[in-house]
């Protein structure tokens, strides 16, 4: 195929800034050093003094760390899934907790708990897992169907959907005498993060090597059908493989942490407001942002009412609520 | 060549095509006409395999649409539909870059980029490659979608009213920008318009569409006269010599 004319010439001369942005720079730098300090700061706040105490240092092992851990690891996967989920919807204002998949989650947790009440940690997650992969195809399937591209519409029916999906799971801890255990599974908190019972998490590092592999698909997907038809992609199977990883990712932090609103919806509208929306460079961003809210959420809600703790859920919900309503003012100021 | 044989397709109750056998030769810009629901968008989106056929075979430059694979045709034809709204906060630079993604699925290489910055320029671009998509006007967009698929290097190119919306200068800047990538880049660019005498002056072939079928195919000569484009639009046109070439009166 012959070039234009005029074109060969002015690529010449132009500057090699054309070419896309890289990945790590020195404003990724100081973000990093940012959630480092608040790290920092959670690891070293709480009531029992870890650097006095005869024992401190086994109690920070057995619970600074691993709290600190979890933060990272859960903030960076609601942060990511609510990324992924606002691609494959093309709609700004879902995220695991908006689309009901965190609801299923907690549903596959009690039932698993139900049917085999001795079921390990990673039978729980596996229930978790699937139900939540169950209810987000559930909430596509049905986006599918009524090509609802409202952008206020699809996270009402999500909301819906999740308080049917919740409605059924207070329903059935009623009758097993498990409504109790529902509500501390469910508000998130980090409280109960001890050695042993966290390292789950640690599969949500490998969804975050995924979906950056896999961001330029996810992105093309975010165009919707007809472009990624159009460039080649196999349309469903990204959907699919898109859903997995939400799904993985909401589950295991369902099972260990609990549900953390808001997050997934908040942290990639903030990035796309300053970064646009380049998935492969904005996904440190996303986790690094996840991470920073989700910590300042648990530093308040563990030094609030010191020497007792709030559920970070709480915090997140106040701060989460604030911040979506302030994007959806924005929205329709734009629109 | 784009071979469309026997082509049926039950689309809605008002919207029914075929069956359709067609032949449009390589080269050259091809403009399908017709009045509304004639079926000319559902026509360009078979051929571009984003809707499948109820019966028949549509071929692309030699490869039949149904059994190729997506990646494959990928580079071989590239389509545009008419309505383009993303949520996706992109530059021009990164929408058009996707254009690439058939040959290196997101990884650009130093050639792509080249070839990028190419359409950019190619499309008059160049001063806005770094800005949002949602930052610009509505020509402009349509600029970055068509440098979109441009940059795609296909041989065939579809595109679905890409005149929508643009007022008289934009339309006019679009249609020689894409006949010069139908002259300099040898594209074959099959373009659904409404304007009849935008496809008389700029196309090489015009196929009228009316009611699912093919009701005229032949060259803006052939195509423009009296009774012809009185019987497939349905309305009075009166063809008249204009400066510049044909011109249809219906006013």
């Amino acid at each position: 195929m012959t070039p234009p004319r005029a074109a060969v010439s002015t690529t010449a001369t132009r500057p090699e800034h054309r070419f896309k942005g890289r990945l790590f720079d020195w404003k990724l730098l100081l973000g990093v050093v940012g959630v480092a300090g608040l790290l920092m700061l959670s690891l070293t706040t709480g009531v029992y003094d870890v650097f006095g105490a005869g024992d401190g240092g086994q109690m920070f092992a057995i619970t600074r760390i691993p709290r600190t851990i979890a933060l990272v690891l859960a903030g960076a996967a609601m942060a990511m899934s609510g990324l992924v989920m606002q691609l494959l919807t093309q709609n700004r204002f879902v995220e695991p907790t908006t689309t009901g998949t965190t609801e299923w989650a907690g549903l596959g947790l009690l039932t698993v708990m139900i049917i085999f009440p001795t079921a390990s940690i990673i039978g729980r997650m596996t229930g978790a897992v699937i139900a939540a992969f169950i209810g987000t195809m559930v909430f596509f399937l049905f986006l599918r169907r009524v090509s609802l591209r409202s952008s206020l519409i699809v996270p009402i029916v999500g909301i819906m959907l999740g308080a049917v999906v919740g409605s059924i799971s207070t329903f059935i801890a009623l009758q097993t005498d498990t409504l109790q255990n529902l509500g501390v599974w469910f508000a998130g908190s980090f409280t109960s993060v001890l050695r042993g019972q966290y390292e789950l998490l640690w599969i949500v590092a490998l969804i975050a090597v995924a979906v950056f592999l896999v961001a330029d698909r996810l992105t093309v997907a975010g165009l919707g059908e007809d472009v990624a038809t159009n460039v080649g992609l196999n349309y469903n199977r990204i959907m699919l493989l898109g859903t997995g990883l939400i799904a993985v990712a909401t589950g295991v932090v369902t099972v260990v942490v609990g549900n953390l609103p808001f997050l997934g919806l908040i942290v990639p509208n903030i990035v796309s407001m300053f970064r646009g929306d380049d998935l492969r460079s904005n996904l440190p961003w996303v986790c690094l942002l996840g991470i920073a809210i989700v910590t300042v959420c648990d530093l308040i809600a563990r030094t609030i009412i010191m020497p007792f703790e709030v559920p970070v859920s709480v915090i997140l919900g106040i701060v989460g609520a604030v911040v979506f309503i302030f994007l959806l003012l924005r929205q329709r100021r734009r629109a | 060549m784009i071979t469309l044989t026997d082509v049926a397709k039950s689309y809605n109750s008002e919207v029914s095509i075929g069956p359709v056998n067609l032949q449009l030769p390589a080269g050259g810009i091809t403009a399908l006409v017709g009045p509304n629901g004639a079926g000319k968008s559902t026509l360009l989106t078979m051929i571009g395999r984003l809707l499948g056929v109820d019966r028949g075979a549509i071929e692309v430059g030699g490869l039949d649409v149904s059994t190729t694979k997506s990646k494959d045709l990928a580079k071989i034809v590239s389509i545009l539909r008419q309505e383009n709204h993303y949520v996706t906060r992109l530059t021009v630079r990164q929408l058009v870059g996707f254009g690439r993604f058939p040959y290196s699925k997101g990884r650009l290489t130093l050639l792509d980029e080249e070839i990028i910055s190419r359409y950019i320029d190619f499309l008059d671009l160049g001063g806005l490659e770094d800005r949002y998509l949602d930052q610009l006007s509505g020509g402009q967009r349509q600029r970055a979608y068509v440098a979109m698929v441009l940059c795609q290097e296909t041989d065939y190119v579809l595109l679905d009213e890409p005149l929508n919306n643009l007022d008289m200068r934009h339309s006019v800047q679009m249609m020689q920008h894409l006949h010069q990538a139908a002259r300099e880049l040898g594209r074959t660019i099959i373009i659904v318009l409404h304007d009849i005498n935008f496809a008389c002056h700029y196309a090489d072939r015009i196929c009228a569409v009316k009611d699912g079928q093919i009701a005229e195919f032949g060259t803006p000569e052939e195509i423009m006269s009296d009774d012809l484009l009185s019987r497939v639009f349905e309305t009075p046109v009166q063809c008249i010599n204009g400066p510049r070439g044909r011109l249809a009166c219906f006013y």
